[in-house]
């Protein structure tokens, strides 16, 4: 295995007991923990910079502005952006996503549009579309999951026409691991002129992410689940995209000019950053790309493949337990769904509790995927760049555990 | 070990056999309560007649705490007066310390105060469980608000 055993040093958490058992912890698709790294790159900005940004003559303020702006460059760089202005700072992916809806869908969609998304959208990239489709008149159409638990490209054609507007996709499935087609979704979407919004909360945090590659007009993404405090987040545009795009909030930082009747706002990207913003949370997010980057995110990404491959192996040897998800490892991430016989999710997740091992249960916040697949919640193991092949043997050790409790050995 | 004692047997049972599933003909009282948090759904028909509960039945999906604590509550709760339901939902809540006072079951002898429910106290130990065992409980109470 790529051995990343090293980095678990780095992770204070690790060192701590649940239950009464050293923590293994799965549940980075919910949220990652945090480096030495970070936390130190957040506490000393408090202990020496805290001042507020883009607003101050003083040496202080300049000095955690700059801090601030460069985190923005630091994370433009690691998805490869033109420009830092191509990076505007949000609360996280969900407010990213919104910004979009809100900035971009509210204005230019009208009755008779159309929104694509697919059956395997987390409910932040569903629900900022409702809304939107509510004030608008515009409607949703939904790609299907095909049994291999990928999109059902078999229907694009007939469902992805000229009424169609934004075409708003998840880059990894939360819930199965399934990595979005993303490029083939952007290609045709842009053959019929509709915008290409990508949902990378799972995405950007476990997969090598150049936005040229990518080929979308808007990429949201999170700091806490690739190693960086909750509260922030980023959504890259297209720079064109994000001149014409409108504000979803006023306030103060956000303008030029401030009359009594109108004003107009400040350039990109800080026209979409109203108020005071998570400067500390920048700051740390930025902290975590530079370490992701030292840990290089091919290493990332060939530490989960080995690690998922691990793990759906041991998982196939206990009995009666099923996985929801791509087998193909080059088709997914490190999220792995499970039932195991008619035990109930929560239940097995009180299980593996009691042994120190933390997993996701229940819909995921992707209720139209649980409907789809049939099941009213499943249990999600999790892993990131800390994991080792043990914590998946603890799992397994978990799940015989379960199946003695419930009677099932 | 403290597993054993969440998942006891009966617990188990009520789970995998529901009792008194499914939906009332004719004239009832119908409630449906969720927990938006993890999932769990639950539902219940209630027949009251002269201030009696003369019949039950009840549907869900969700963990075995969820749906053994239905199980056993629509078990519980037929042939019950009405004021009798309002008192043992109160000592199911006091049990599972969901409100605040002396839990009311008398270890020296089981089951004498709220029958198999009492198999339900090993959830205590387990307060992310507690809200579990406690829907089927909020349901009731929303069915029995709608008698006139």
């Amino acid at each position: 295995m790529s051995d990343l055993r090293h980095l678990r040093d780095d992770f204070p958490i690790l060192a701590t007991t649940m239950r009464g058992h050293p923590l293994v912890y799965l549940d980075s698709a919910s949220t990652t923990q945090k480096p030495i790294q970070v936390i130190d790159a957040v506490s000393e900005y408090y202990k020496t910079l805290n001042a507020n940004v883009h607003r101050g003559a003083y040496t202080l303020a300049d000095e955690a502005t700059t801090a601030y702006e460069g985190a923005r460059r630091r994370i433009a760089g690691f998805i490869k952006a033109g420009s830092p202005a191509e990076v505007v700072f949000t609360r996280g992916t969900t407010s990213a996503i919104n910004l979009v809806a809100y900035g971009w869908g509210l204005e230019r969609l009208g009755e008779g549009d159309r929104i694509l998304l697919t059956l395997m959208e987390h409910h932040s990239n569903v629900v900022p579309w409702q809304i939107i489709a509510r004030h608008t008149g515009a409607e949703l159409v939904y790609l299907s999951i095909d049994e291999d638990y990928r999109v059902d490209l078999t229907d694009l054609e007939s469902a992805l026409d000229e009424r169609v507007k934004i075409v708003a996709v998840s880059g990894m499935s939360n819930v199965m691991g399934t990595i979005g087609p993303v490029q083939d979704l952007a290609a045709a979407a842009h053959a019929v002129g509709a915008v290409v919004v990508v949902d990378g909360a799972q995405m950007v945090p476990h997969l090598p992410t150049d936005v040229g590659d990518v080929g979308a007009d808007f990429l949201a993404f999170g700091a806490h689940k690739m190693l960086g405090p909750t509260g922030i987040g980023a959504l890259w545009g297209r720079p064109e995209l994000l001149e014409e795009m409108e504000p979803a909030e006023g306030g103060g930082e956000m303008i030029s000019d401030v009359q009594l009747y109108e004003s107009r706002w400040a350039p990109v990207p800080h026209k979409f950053e109203a108020g005071t913003p998570p400067i500390a949370q920048a700051i740390g997010f930025g902290a975590a790309v530079e370490y992701l980057e030292k840990v290089g995110m091919e290493a990332v990404r060939s530490h989960e493949v080995e690690i998922t491959g691990y793990a759906l192996e041991r998982l196939a040897e206990v009995p009666d337990l099923e996985v929801y998800g791509p087998r193909d490892l080059s088709e997914r991430g490190g999220a792995v769904s499970f039932q195991l016989a008619d035990i109930h999710a929560h239940d097995l997740a009180t299980v593996l509790d009691e042994f120190g091992v933390a997993v996701r249960a229940g819909h995921h916040c992707a209720k139209p995927l649980m409907r789809h697949l049939a099941v009213p919640a499943t249990a999600r193991a999790s892993f990131y760049v800390y994991n080792v092949e043990e914590d998946v043997d603890r799992l397994v050790e978990g799940l015989e555990e379960a199946r003695r409790v419930f009677g099932l050995v | 070990m403290a597993l054993d004692e969440l998942y006891r047997e009966v617990i188990l049972d009520h789970y995998r056999n529901p009792r008194r599933k499914g939906v009332l003909e004719g004239d009832h009282i119908h409630a449906e309560g969720q927990n938006p948090s993890c999932g769990d759904e639950f539902s219940l028909d209630l027949a009251v007649e002269d201030g009696k509960i003369v019949d039950a039945a009840i549907q869900g999906i969700g963990c075995s705490i969820s749906q053994a604590s239905g199980s056993m509550m629509a078990e519980a709760i037929v042939g019950k007066a009405l004021d009798e339901v309002t008192d043992l939902t109160h000592n199911f809540k006091l049990m599972m310390s969901i409100v605040d006072g002396e839990n009311p079951v008398d270890p020296d002898r089981p089951g004498s105060v709220l029958g198999d429910l009492e198999a339900l106290q090993g959830v205590r130990r387990f307060p992310v469980r507690i809200k579990c065992a406690d829907l089927p409980w909020t349901t009731l109470e929303d069915a029995l608000s709608q008698v006139g």
